[in-house]
């Protein structure tokens, strides 16, 4: 079993309307402050999937190479706010044969449920 | 009020293909700060964009009886059987796989299968979608 090098990306609310862009999902609730209070959410939310999209950039980054994921899987546990300021995600992550189990955290709260990535063999 | 409770196993029908182009990858990469030049294969996560779009149809579907703005993404899943390059032309067949309620809401797992231009399986991606509007 390594340890990877752990990694902080900064994500600002710019980052989430160019997601919703290129991945189509245009649910307001990614963008807009006034509709994600109006529907409970404590602020503008990070997709699960750009959350999800940051730990295979990890992974990537890690084995210097994109296209080595064979397997990737998360449970969405709770929600990445981003204020108008912007905020950070946190990685961690280690390796055994191949396979690689990671620690997803915002504001010292793990985001993500269970992220692991496979790699190729 | 709950999904049409003989929703698990339903297959709907393949989604229009969907054109890998190199500026899609581009600006699918960018979002996140991923790193990509023309010619890698894409990101990892890439294949949502036509999962979403299969995920739409079942959501989309009067008969299945799901509020849209009722849906929470709980958990996904890829597994390549190979990288995904600009050039594809991909599909996506959705299958519900397993459909229970828990606490008044509908717990629905999903399946997409897709597929490239030569029929040939690219990528399965596995999303379990909570739908809580059946909840008190």
């Amino acid at each position: 079993m390594s340890a990877i090098e752990a990694q902080t990306y900064r994500i600002t609310r710019a980052d989430l309307v160019a997601y919703a862009e290129a991945s189509g999902d245009p649910n307001p609730i990614h963008q807009d402050e006034t509709v994600a209070l109006a529907v409970g959410l404590p602020g503008v939310i990070a997709h699960g999937m750009f959350t999800m999209a940051l730990a295979a950039r990890f992974v990537d980054e890690y084995v210097g190479r994109p296209g080595q994921i064979e397997q990737l899987s998360a449970k969405f546990t709770k929600p990445v706010v981003v204020p108008e300021e912007g905020t950070e995600v946190h990685i961690e992550g280690e390796e055994t044969d191949g396979r690689i189990r990671l620690q997803v955290t915002c504001q010292g709260e793990r985001v993500l449920g269970n992220p692991v990535a496979v790699l190729r063999a | 009020m709950a999904v049409d409770p003989t929703l698990d196993g339903r297959q709907f029908p393949p989604t229009s293909a969907y054109s890998v182009t190199a500026q899609r990858l581009a600006d699918f990469a960018g979002a996140t700060g991923t790193a990509w030049q023309p010619g890698d294969p894409a990101p990892a996560t890439f294949p949502i964009v036509v999962a979403f779009a299969a995920m739409q149809g079942l959501m989309r579907d009067p008969s299945v009886g799901i509020e849209l703005r009722h849906v929470i993404h709980g958990q996904q899943r890829f597994v390549h059987h190979r990288p995904v390059h600009e050039g594809d032309e991909l599909t996506a067949t959705l299958q519900v796989t397993g459909l229970r309620q828990i606490g008044g809401a509908d717990i629905i797992a999903t399946s997409s299968a897709i597929h490239d231009a030569a029929g040939v399986l690219v990528c399965t991606a596995e999303a379990t979608l909570v739908h809580t509007a059946g909840a008190a």
